[in-house]
């Protein structure tokens, strides 16, 4: 087996506005199984980060424990990086983004890490309304544990062990919505061409971007009976609508039919285009996005897009009021503004 | 597109770029590895087998498969080949590969060949039908064998020794050579009981300036070019004048002036027409004139030998410059400067060289065009006599010694078919074979790691050695341990990627490991779009696109070959195995079957 990768590219390879390619953003060689749908959310992310023009040293990428959160090392190898103890990835980045509020934080997880021993964890900080992106990497099993079934595992639904699982499954995806999060949005790691337009628009989003990317485990769960194989998910998946992400430089010139489109600006002014299959859904409309996931798996179908944005609540560093600069950027006046500073602060105690 | 044949022989074939580059087709990256495991003999043979020369080419081919070397694209430098194929020449063990030449044939077909020229082109059809039984009786003017590689390569370049030794092995396998021997009618050699004749004569004739005005007055101390050389081999010519001026800008005015620097020539000028980058001359080869103290002076026109009492003391030039016209087409035009004066002792000139027949009548069949070439078949070499093949530099004009054995191994098929009466524009077909180098899960066969070293350098011999001794090679050949971190360069091209769509899950997973984003899956559409439509957009139009059968989503594979490293990574990210690695070997099929590595 091979542990190096070459270190040859296509010399034709295209370069960004910070001049860097897409070499710029890769990692180490991946050591999961053959096949993983892993490796396409990371080379998704990879592509993602590349055409938004993120400049790696500005990206902190935390993760738990489990197979997905192996992924980090796999993409972004010049970015800031903590692999986390089992479901505390939420707290380890939030503790991060409290002290440097100027970096971009891409959490990944996984469905153990987020939906059994980190469920609580993800619940809070979508409560808070983090500003990051949480990706989960859904194989509805336990892939480093010989592929135990998860709690996002569908009833009926049978890995290589082939017994189906009886439990009802955590959507999570449905849970992210009632627990307040601003930008949610279903995936497919086979389907990049709806995978990276949502990464890049939830990178933009200021607040908690979450994205549930369905990621067949070729080892343990991609059986004819499983639900979150590459066939049962190619067959069964519905889409929300084909969206663009348009950063802030560049003018809109594609030409949609009117009543299925609907923009959305995003706080740091770029744009998303959403051409809807469905003309009633409602992107920005918590209810809409809920009934919609809903109905679909009702149909036994898979929703994927986006589901949901709400692109102007306060982020957690609004709602609390800190400090608008990193904490490293405090000098020691900031720190300590003097006797005058600390006399109006009594007297206000008088 | 509509999917892509891999069946075909070319296909592959052209993938791996070195060998479909060489005209004799050697299959290149086999040979490489087997000189980096260290088996001499068998890269030897290989070469051998397809070339004929290894020694010889291994210091002296035009090596048009280094420039076509996938390594050149994705990084500098090409691999060594040439140089490599010289180290399984000088680190064989001569009396086990002299074993597995193949014998002298003693029961003979009843078929005699004459063969006139003892050149590489000559000796290969010889070498391909003494196996199977013809008696051939060559022709030569020389005293020796090896026509213009012995006569027109300095053995400073190439060693007599080398030279001897390859052209004994087929002396050896029973053709009957009469040395010394000018061919003068070959109206006379058809009315002997030939079966066949091959012409592999050369291009003997090298241009002269006739109308410069001082031509005939200098004509002592102004030689042609190639003739100068033989005679230098010969021995007949021994030393130059101390101020030499060589007329030419390609490997022949190489040859002459670093040979003048070791007669006697202190002072030593290249003076060409055309502009510096577009001499005819290898870069090679340039370079290692410019290294010997030989200044190459460009763009200058020769108009005239000038005499003093009797005697040449120098050349006028014109100054020129060349422009281009729209479709490139050069022309080169005075500045309108004063002449340019360069003293000189003697002159030689490499200005090109010309076929020449006058030993060739006219009235035997044999019709030649309105440049005084043979009218041939260009698969069959056969001329409009039937009985009459040519082949090498006499066929189609100057050449290279790779070309003038691939076209004896054609012309000795020709020659095998019309004489066992059959029809010789039916060629066989190539020899292939494509097999899995699948060892293990994750295991090759091969050495599928892509190493990052740079071309190495061959070591010369120490300058003033050099140039004191017409004999002694300047370039030393790499030691083996250089060989085989330049044989680990090779990106083993001939292991092929071959993808298998009914097993393939759409995972994306080779496209995600692929490190030079050779592979997509697009929806499919006619070439141009669907170039354009890749993850990097397939520009260069001589590559092919690889294109699978429609996949369960309705998009196909395609995989542009242009800079795929042959590292395996897409197949062994594969979790269904619809990518294998699989060795392609492309044979050039002989006359006969010589012999088995």
């Amino acid at each position: 087996m091979s542990y190096i990768r070459p270190n040859f590219r296509h010399p034709e390879l295209a370069t960004n506005e910070l001049g860097y390619s897409r070499r710029d953003y890769e990692g180490s060689l991946s050591t999961l199984c053959a096949g993983c749908g892993h490796d396409s959310i990371s080379a998704a992310i990879i592509q993602a980060c590349f055409e938004n023009a993120v400049p790696p040293h500005k990206v902190a990428k935390i993760s738990g424990i489990g197979c997905s959160s192996k992924t980090p090392t796999y993409f972004l190898n010049k970015s800031h990086g903590f692999n986390s103890v089992h479901g505390r990835m939420p707290s380890v980045a939030t503790g991060a983004n409290l002290a440097n509020r100027d970096m971009i934080y891409i959490g990944v997880s996984g469905d153990g890490d987020s939906a059994s021993i980190g469920f609580g964890q993800f619940a809070h900080v979508t409560r808070r309304n983090l500003n990051m992106l949480y990706i989960v990497e859904n194989n509805g099993c336990y892939g480093l544990t010989k592929g135990q079934d998860s709690a996002t595992a569908d009833v009926g639904s049978a890995s290589k062990k082939g017994v189906p699982n009886p439990y009802e499954p955590i959507d999570l995806c449905t849970t992210a919505l009632q627990m307040g999060a601003t930008f949610v949005a279903r995936s497919f790691s086979g389907d990049k061409a709806q995978l990276v337009p949502l990464i890049k628009a939830a990178i933009a989003h200021r607040g908690f971007a979450f994205i549930d990317v369905i990621s067949p485990c070729v080892t343990f769960n991609n059986t004819a009976k499983s639900t979150k194989g590459y066939e049962f998910i190619r067959d069964h998946m519905a889409a929300t609508g084909k969206m663009d992400f348009v950063p802030v430089r560049q003018e809109i010139t594609a030409d949609y039919t009117p009543g299925f489109t609907q923009e959305i600006t995003l706080h740091d002014g770029s744009v998303i285009h959403l051409y809807k299959q469905d003309a009633k859904l409602l992107a920005t409309d918590r209810d809409s996005a809920l009934r919609a996931v809903q109905e679909h798996k009702a149909r036994g179908e898979v929703l994927t897009g986006l589901l949901y944005i709400e692109p102007d609540d306060p982020d957690f560093h609004e709602i609390q009021a800190t400090v608008k600069k990193p904490l490293r950027d405090l000098d020691a006046s900031d720190l300590c503004p003097g006797q005058r500073a600390l006399e109006a602060i009594n007297s206000n105690l008088r | 597109m509509k999917p892509t044949d891999i069946h075909h022989p070319e296909y592959f074939h052209k993938v791996v770029d070195c060998q479909y580059a060489c005209p004799a087709h050697t299959p290149v990256p086999e040979y490489i590895r087997l000189i980096a495991q260290g088996r001499y003999d068998d890269a030897y043979m290989i070469n051998w087998e397809s070339n004929v020369f290894p020694g010889v080419l291994g210091r002296t081919c035009d090596r048009p498969c280094e420039p076509a070397c996938r390594r050149g694209r994705v990084e500098e430098e090409p691999v060594a080949i040439c140089r490599l194929k010289r180290v399984a020449a000088d680190n064989k063990v001569k009396e086990d590969v002299a074993k597995r030449i193949p014998p002298k044939v003693a029961k003979k077909n009843g078929k005699k060949v004459a063969l006139i020229g003892a050149g590489p082109a000559s000796l290969t059809v010889a070498r391909d039908l003494a196996p199977l039984g013809y008696k051939l009786h060559i022709f030569d003017a020389q005293s020796k064998g090896g026509g213009f590689m012995r006569s027109q390569i300095p053995s400073f370049r190439l060693p007599e020794e080398v030279l001897d030794e390859e052209i004994g092995y087929i002396l050896g396998m029973g053709p009957v050579v009469q040395f010394d021997t000018y061919v003068d009618s070959l109206k006379e050699l058809l009315e002997k009981d030939y079966d066949a004749v091959f012409v592999g004569s050369g291009a003997p004739r090298g241009r002269d300036l006739k109308n410069l005005p001082g031509r005939q007055e200098a004509d002592a101390n102004i030689h042609i070019g190639i003739d100068w050389l033989a005679s230098v081999a010969f021995e007949h010519t021994a030393k130059i004048g101390k101020k030499v001026i060589v007329l030419g800008g390609g490997n022949t005015a190489m040859d002459c002036c670093r040979t003048a620097r070791r007669l006697g020539g202190d002072d030593v000028k290249v003076i060409v027409r055309s502009p510096f980058a577009d001499m005819k001359a290898s870069p090679w080869e340039k370079e290692d004139a410019i290294n010997e103290d030989i200044p190459i002076i460009d763009n200058h026109t020769p108009k005239e030998f000038v005499i003093e009492d009797g005697k040449l003391v120098g050349m006028r030039f014109e100054k020129v410059k060349a422009e281009y016209d729209e479709n490139g087409r050069r022309s080169l035009v005075p500045t309108g400067e004063d002449l340019v004066f360069y003293p000189c002792d003697e002159v030689l000139m490499a200005i090109g060289q010309e076929n020449a027949f006058p030993w060739v009548e006219r009235d035997i069949g044999i019709v030649f065009d309105k440049w005084g070439m043979p009218v041939l078949n260009k698969d069959t070499f056969q001329s409009s006599n039937p009985k009459v093949f040519f082949g090498g530099d006499a066929a189609f004009g100057p050449e290279n010694i790779i070309t003038a054995v691939a076209h004896g191994h054609q012309a000795a098929i020709s020659i095998d078919l019309f004489c066992r009466g059959e029809d010789p524009q039916k060629r066989p077909a190539p020899g292939v074979t494509l097999i899995s180098q699948k060892m293990g899960v994750h295991e090759w066969s091969y050495d599928n790691q892509v190493d990052d070293d740079r071309r190495y350098k061959v070591p010369h011999a120490e300058k003033t050695l050099a140039l004191s001794d017409r004999k002694l090679e300047v370039e030393l050949g790499f030691d083996v341990a250089t060989a085989f971190r330049e044989a680990e360069r090779c990106l083993n091209c001939d292991v092929q990627t071959v993808f298998f769509d009914a097993r393939c899950i759409e995972c994306d997973a080779c496209v995600d490991i692929c490190p030079t984003d050779c592979i997509n899956f697009v929806d499919n559409a006619d070439e141009e779009n669907l170039r354009k439509s890749l993850k990097v957009p397939a520009r260069q139009k001589d590559q092919d696109l690889y294109v699978s059968d429609t996949l369960k989503t309705g998009r196909v594979m395609v995989k542009d070959e242009n800079v795929c490293l042959h590292c395996g990574l897409c197949a062994e990210r594969c979790p269904t195995s619809a990518w294998d690695m699989q060795k392609f070997l492309y044979e050039v099929t002989k006359a006969a079957p010589l012999c088995n590595v």
